[in-house]
């Protein structure tokens, strides 16, 4: 606009256009998020039904060594299974609680170990040492016929 | 004969001449020179990190033909590429070494344009999109580390990812559009495989175009002491063809080396990934995440009642970000004043990563 002041015919003129820039950009955004909505959508991945699992049967009291582990499929998570010096077994999740890695049982520390930041947990499952910033989730573990059992806990 | 030819060769030049302009781009090619003083080694770099783009570019498409993303397949496809196909093993060695050299020369080419200033005032949008190359070359390493889906990859992958999810607010929704689900699987491999071979590149290129465009637009940047002598002593290369040629010289001797890396130390395979196994004892990741990677194992698990893991991606974040925006808080440069805070932090940052790199190469 010049510097003569606008007649009312001119402000009129302008609140259209905002008006209409407004509508414009909006349907724009609204276009846009209807574009973008379905590819957000498309990415999320559906959820995929879990096996549910309650327990899993490892094999005879004897098959594993005394003051060893192993891992075992649990549903569709590792279990970490230890037959400690005195024959007990003992379970927890494999999954290291600090950044996702799968744990180990280390004889020489007799405690469980995770290899990629040097993570260390005691045969209850409690942090000894390093970064890991919780416990690892203690499994059940009975034996039925001499068949060794890994059961999911009452949470 | 030879003025034969050469009628022949003028005859097309006026043709293609009088169609787009050669002799404007020739005029601007002529103009176009490159610095000369104690430090003009480092404005090969850059060049460096072009080429290896292009071996990979070229060795990349090559695996292509063989290379099968999925959980099942991956694995023996990359091992039958090493082991059954022609010259298999060499395309593959040289598109793992290619790509350890491209992040190094990458890395090296950065840190001289920061010590250089090569970063201030007009070349920022230069910096901000080399940034960017900067972090597309790494997303390329960590996202092409997982699709042999060995054991080593399948862990980085795990880890790597699982740090990205422990971000605040965003991490969880990009931790799950990353793996395709809550874990890594042969899902998060297929996505891997699409950033890898198809969002990376595109964007890469974009980016590499404009960084490229850029510095033709405003001619390569003149450190401030250079910037400073009178202009008779301003001593400068011609592009064309000087310092072109000493470039493709350049290029010739990284190819040799290059050639020599992946023939005398082939890349290893290692064993297939399976997500029911510890992780092996000794696990590192590659070399340029490995001071990341010790910082992590030296943390405690709680600093000031936050989680250690935290408070790391908490520090990196903020030195990253810093790094990126330097255009921003280093105002004295743009002045044309000395700014020691910038070459301090410079220097420290070198040093981190060195000590944490090699604490990382010779602790278990």
């Amino acid at each position: 606009m010049n510097n003569h002041s606008e007649s009312p015919n001119q402000i009129n003129k302008t609140k259209r256009r905002d008006f209409l820039n407004i509508l414009l950009s909006g349907g724009f955004i609204a276009w846009l998020g209807a574009l973008l909505f379905p590819v957000f959508k498309y990415l999320d991945p559906p959820k995929v039904e879990e096996v549910k699992v309650s327990n899993v049967k490892i094999g005879a009291v004897e098959d594993m060594e005394k003051d060893s582990g192993k891992i075992i499929k649990f549903g569709n998570k590792p279990v970490i299974v230890i037959r400690k010096q005195n024959g007990e077994y003992i379970a927890f999740g494999a999954v290291c609680t600090h950044l996702d890695c799968i744990v180990q049982y280390r004889k020489d520390y007799g405690q469980i170990y995770c290899a990629c930041h040097n993570g260390r947990y005691d045969l209850n499952g409690r942090v000894a040492s390093g970064p890991p910033p919780a416990p690892l989730q203690k499994y059940g573990v009975t034996i039925k016929d001499n068949e060794v059992i890994v059961f999911q806990e009452a949470t | 004969m030879a003025a034969d030819n050469k009628k022949k060769k003028n005859k097309l030049f006026s043709w293609l001449d009088e169609r787009y302009n050669l002799s404007g781009l020739i005029e601007f090619a002529k103009k176009k020179s490159v610095p000369k003083f104690r430090e003009t080694i480092w404005y090969y770099f850059g060049g460096i990190a072009l080429l290896l783009f292009v071996v990979q570019v070229i060795s990349g498409i090559l695996l292509l033909m063989y290379y099968k993303g999925t959980e099942d397949l991956a694995f023996e496809s990359v091992h039958f590429i090493s082991t059954k196909v022609s010259f298999g093993w060499l395309i593959r060695s040289i598109h793992s070494w290619s790509a350890n050299l491209m992040v190094l020369s990458v890395f090296i080419h950065m840190f001289s344009v920061y010590f250089l200033k090569g970063f201030r005032k007009p070349r920022e949008l230069t910096w901000y999109t080399g940034f960017g190359l900067l972090a597309i070359s790494m997303a390329f390493g960590f996202s092409g580390y997982l699709l042999p889906w060995n054991e080593l990859a399948f862990f980085a992958t795990k880890v790597g990812t699982d740090i990205v999810g422990e971000v605040p607010l965003i991490g969880e929704p990009i931790l799950i559009l990353l793996r395709g689900g809550e874990d890594v699987t042969g899902a998060t491999l297929s996505r891997f495989f699409g950033f890898h071979v198809a969002i990376f590149p595109g964007i890469f290129v974009i980016l590499l175009t404009l960084h490229l465009l850029m510095i033709q637009r405003q001619g390569i940047a003149e450190p401030e002491d250079y910037k400073k002598l009178p202009a008779n002593e301003k001593k400068t290369i011609p592009f064309f063809p000087n310092f072109a040629m000493r470039e493709l010289l350049i290029w010739l001797i990284v190819i040799n080396i290059l050639a020599i890396l992946a023939v005398f130390f082939p890349w290893e395979l290692g064993t297939k990934a399976d997500p029911f196994a510890s992780a092996p004892v000794g696990i590192k990741p590659e070399w340029y995440f490995l001071f990341m990677f010790q910082v992590f194992k030296f943390l405690p698990g709680e600093i000031l009642f936050l989680p250690g893991e935290f408070v790391g991606i908490l520090l990196f974040g903020v030195g990253i970000l810093l790094w990126a925006i330097v255009p921003v808080w280093d105002k004295k440069t743009a002045k044309g004043e000395k700014n020691m805070i910038l070459t301090y932090f410079g220097i420290f940052v070198i040093i981190f990563i060195i000590v944490f790199t090699i604490l990382g190469f010779i602790l278990e």
